[in-house]
C-alpha cells in the first residue's frame, strides 16, 4: 500500500548539560494514505517529539535528529527548517495540545485563519474572508461570521481548538498530525471534537497521526496503533488485531490503567507502578523492565528487538503475552 | 451597544484620573517652593520702603496661605498665564513666551530621538532575539551594552567634536526652524538626535529581545511555522505585536526622562529649548517661571503615558481584558 508517511529509525536526541537526552530512539512508522495511525504512550515517551521531529518542526542548536522522514514521496528529513515549510499547511498540518496557548492573542480570529489562505493558496483577501467563514462553519462553529471578528480571548477552550482544526485544515492537507487534541478540553468536548475530526478526515480524504494517551481514544478513532515507551516502539499492529490480541504487558497495563465504569467503585485507581527510565541515561535491558509484572532476567539484560509478526503485528518483547505468534 | 457605554466610562474616568494626577503633582511642586531654604520673599522682594515691599508681596501672592496660593496659580495656569520672569526692578518678560518659544524645539528633539531610537531597536531587538545566543546576538548585545554605558552628554561631545568639528559633516551646534529650511532643520538635529537616542536604543533594544525570546516560546508560533509561514513574516506579524507592551510603557516612560535629559543636550549642542530655559530658570532662581516649565513637564508626561496605555490595549487585546477584569 501507498504511505503517506513513512518514517525510518528516526532518532530524536537533546544536548543538555546532564548529558544527551535521547528522546527517541530509532522509530519506524508508515501511515497508509488517507488512514489513521495512533500514536500511545505515556508522558514522556517520545509521542510529542516524534511528531515535531518528523514535521521538521523542532528548531534550536540542542537538536540532534537523524533519520529518514518520507512525505508522499519526498525525502523531508534532511530538509532545513525553511525548506521543509513548503509542505505545511497543502501537504502536513498540525493540531495543537493546548487551544489556550496554539492561538495569536493579539491577533483577530479571521486574520489568522484567512492568513493561510492568502499565503499558501495566494487567495485575495476577500475570497480568503468568505473561505474562512466556511472553513468555521466546517468545523460547526455557530455563527462563522462573528467569530471572525473575535480574539481567541473570547472564545470557549472548544472553540477555540474548532479554531486550531479549521486552521490546520484550511489548505486542504493530506496528512494531520493531531497532538494530542483533547487533553485540555473538557469531557464532553473531548468526544465532539474527535468526532469532528473523524468526520473531516473521512470527507478530506484525509491521513491522521493522532497522538494521544488514551487507548479509548485510539480504539474509536484509528485504523493503526503505534505504542511508544521510552522513544522506543513497542508495539504496532492495526487497531482491531491490537485489541484483539494484546503482546506487549506495556499495552496491557496502559489499557487496564483506565479507569471503568463498570467496576466496583471505592477501590484503588489502577496504575502502572514505577516510571519511566531516565532519557540521559538508559540502563541496559528492557525500557519497562522495571515496571513489568512478567519481568524475566533476560529482560534486564538486552532490549528486546522489535518482532514483526507474519500478520504484520510488531511488538518488543522476550514473553509477548500469548506467546510468540 | 453596551461596549461603547462602557468604553465612554473608562475614557471618562481616566480623564478624572489624569485630572487628579495632574493637580496633584502641580501641587506638590507649588510647595516645594514654599520649602525653599531661601525664603522667596529675601529673594524677590527688593523694595527699599515698606509700601514697596508689601505690594511686591502681593503681586507675587507671597502673602496667601499654600492653598490659596496654589489655587490662584492654578488658575492663571489654565488661562495660559505663566507669571513673568521677576526681574530686580519689576517687569520682565512673560513665562509663556519662553514656554512658546522653547517648548516646540524640545518637543521636536525628544520625538525625532523617540522615532530614531524605536525605529532602530525594533528591527534589532527582534534580529537579536531570533539569532539569541549565536554570534550576530552577542554582538549586539556588546555593542549596545557599550553604547549605553556611555552618558549622553559625552556622547554628545564626542559626536559634536568629531563629526561637527574635525570631520565638519554636521553642524556642530544650533537650531534652525523648519520654516527657515527643512534641510539645515535636519542637519542640525541629527547628532543631538544621536546622542540622546543610542542609549534608549541599548535599553529599547535590551527590552524587546527579552520579550520576544519569550514569545518565540509560544505554541502560537509554532503554529505559524506549520502553517507553513516564513520566518520573516511570523516575526512581523506574529511575534512583534504580542511583545512590545513592555516596550512602549517604557517608551513613555522615557519621555519624562528625555525631557529633563535633553537639558544637557541642548547646552551642548546650542538648542534654545524648555531644557535650557529650565537651566537658565535654576541658575537664575526664576522659581515661578520654574513652576511653570516643570507643570509642563509632568502635565506631558502624564498625557505620553495615558496615550500609550490606551495603544498598549489596541496593541495586546489581553491588557484590556485584565484591565476589566
Amino acid at each position: 500500500m501507498n504511505s503517506i508517511l513513512s518514517i525510518k529509525n528516526l532518532e530524536v536526541g537533546f544536548d543538555t548539560p546532564r548529558g544527551l537526552l535521547q528522546a527517541v530512539r530509532g522509530v519506524d512508522v508508515e501511515v497508509p494514505g488517507a488512514s489513521s495511525m495512533g500514536i500511545v504512550g505515556e508522558s514522556g515517551s517520545g509521542k510529542t517529539v516524534m511528531c515535531r521531529a518528523a514535521m521538521g518542526l523542532l528548531r534550536g542548536s540542542n537538536v540532534r535528529r537523524s533519520g529518514s522522514v518520507v512525505f508522499d514521496g519526498d525525502e523531508i528529513g534532511s530538509l532545513d527548517s525553511a525548506d521543509v515549510r513548503q509542505y505545511f499547511g497543502t501537504g502536513m498540518a498540525m493540531i495543537f495540545q493546548d487551544p489556550m496557548t496554539a492561538l495569536n492573542p493579539v491577533r483577530r480570529i479571521g486574520s489568522q485563519l484567512a492568513e493561510s489562505l492568502v499565503i499558501r493558496l495566494g487567495m485575495n483577501k476577500k475570497d480568503a474572508r468568505a473561505r474562512a467563514a466556511e472553513l468555521l462553519g466546517l468545523v460547526r462553529i455557530p455563527d462563522p461570521e462573528a467569530t471572525l471578528r473575535k480574539f481567541p480571548g473570547q472564545l470557549s477552550g472548544g472553540m477555540r481548538q474548532r479554531v486550531v482544526i479549521a486552521t490546520a485544515i484550511a489548505c486542504k492537507p493530506k496528512l494531520l498530525f493531531a497532538d494530542e487534541p483533547t487533553t485540555a478540553l473538557d469531557v464532553t468536548v473531548q468526544a465532539q471534537i474527535l468526532e469532528l475530526l473523524s468526520d473531516l478526515r473521512r470527507d478530506l480524504d484525509m491521513a491522521m497521526m493522532l497522538v494521544t494517551h488514551d487507548l479509548g481514544v485510539v480504539a474509536n478513532h484509528t485504523d493503526y496503533v503505534t505504542v511508544l515507551y521510552a522513544g522506543l516502539v513497542v508495539e504496532q499492529a492495526p487497531t482491531r488485531k491490537l485489541f484483539a490480541s494484546m503482546k506487549m504487558p506495556y499495552t496491557e497495563a496502559l489499557l487496564k490503567s483506565i479507569p471503568r465504569l463498570d467496576q466496583p467503585s471505592g477501590g484503588r485507581m489502577p496504575m502502572i507502578g514505577g516510571r519511566l527510565p531516565d532519557p540521559t541515561n538508559p540502563e541496559p535491558g528492557c525500557p519497562f523492565a522495571p515496571r513489568c509484572p512478567y519481568v524475566q532476567d533476560r529482560c534486564r539484560k538486552e532490549v528486546p528487538p522489535l518482532t514483526v509478526a507474519p500478520d504484520g503485528h510488531a511488538y518488543r518483547c522476550f514473553y509477548p503475552i500469548g506467546g510468540n505468534a | 451597544m453596551k461596549a461603547r457605554s462602557t468604553n465612554a466610562i473608562e475614557v471618562l474616568k481616566r480623564l478624572v484620573q489624569l485630572l487628579l494626577v495632574v493637580i496633584g503633582a502641580t501641587f506638590l511642586l507649588s510647595l516645594l517652593l514654599r520649602l525653599l531654604p531661601v525664603g522667596l520673599k529675601e529673594l524677590y522682594v527688593t523694595g527699599l520702603f515698606e509700601e514697596d515691599r508689601q505690594r511686591q508681596i502681593k503681586e507675587l501672592g507671597l502673602d496667601r496661605n499654600a492653598f490659596s496660593y496654589y489655587f490662584h496659580w492654578l488658575w492663571d495656569f489654565v488661562r495660559g498665564d505663566f507669571g513673568r520672569i521677576v526681574l530686580p526692578g519689576g517687569g520682565g518678560e512673560s513665562v509663556s513666551s519662553h514656554v512658546g518659544r522653547a517648548l516646540p524645539k524640545t518637543l521636536q528633539l525628544v520625538f525625532y530621538t523617540q522615532i530614531f531610537a524605536l525605529a532602530v531597536a525594533i528591527p534589532l531587538g527582534i534580529f537579536s532575539a531570533y539569532r539569541a545566543g549565536r554570534r550576530t546576538d552577542r554582538f549586539v548585545s556588546y555593542g549596545l551594552f557599550t553604547a549605553a554605558s556611555v552618558p549622553n552628554f559625552v556622547l554628545g561631545l564626542l559626536l559634536a567634536l568629531i563629526v561637527g568639528v574635525k570631520l565638519e559633516w554636521l553642524p556642530p551646534l544650533g537650531y534652525v526652524p523648519i520654516s527657515e529650511s527643512f534641510v539645515d532643520h535636519v542637519r542640525g538635529m541629527v547628532l543631538p538626535v544621536l546622542a540622546l537616542g543610542i542609549p534608549l536604543i541599548a535599553s529599547y533594544t535590551r527590552l524587546l529581545r527579552t520579550d520576544v525570546i519569550a514569545t518565540l516560546r509560544e505554541d502560537f508560533v509554532t503554529m505559524a511555522v506549520a502553517k507553513g509561514l516564513s520566518d520573516r513574516r511570523i516575526l512581523f506579524t506574529h511575534v512583534l505585536r504580542p511583545s512590545s507592551v513592555t516596550l512602549l510603557t517604557s517608551a513613555a516612560l522615557n519621555m519624562g526622562a528625555l525631557i529633563g535629559g535633553s537639558l544637557v543636550i541642548e547646552r551642548v549642542f546650542s538648542i534654545p529649548g524648555l531644557g535650557t530655559e529650565i537651566g537658565l530658570a535654576i541658575f537664575g532662581r526664576q522659581y515661578f517661571a520654574l513652576q511653570a516649565y516643570v507643570a509642563l513637564v509632568a502635565i506631558g508626561y502624564v498625557v505620553f503615558n495615558s496615550v500609550i496605555d490606551v495603544l498598549v490595549g489596541f496593541v495586546d487585546p489581553r491588557t484590556r481584558e485584565r484591565r476589566s477584569a
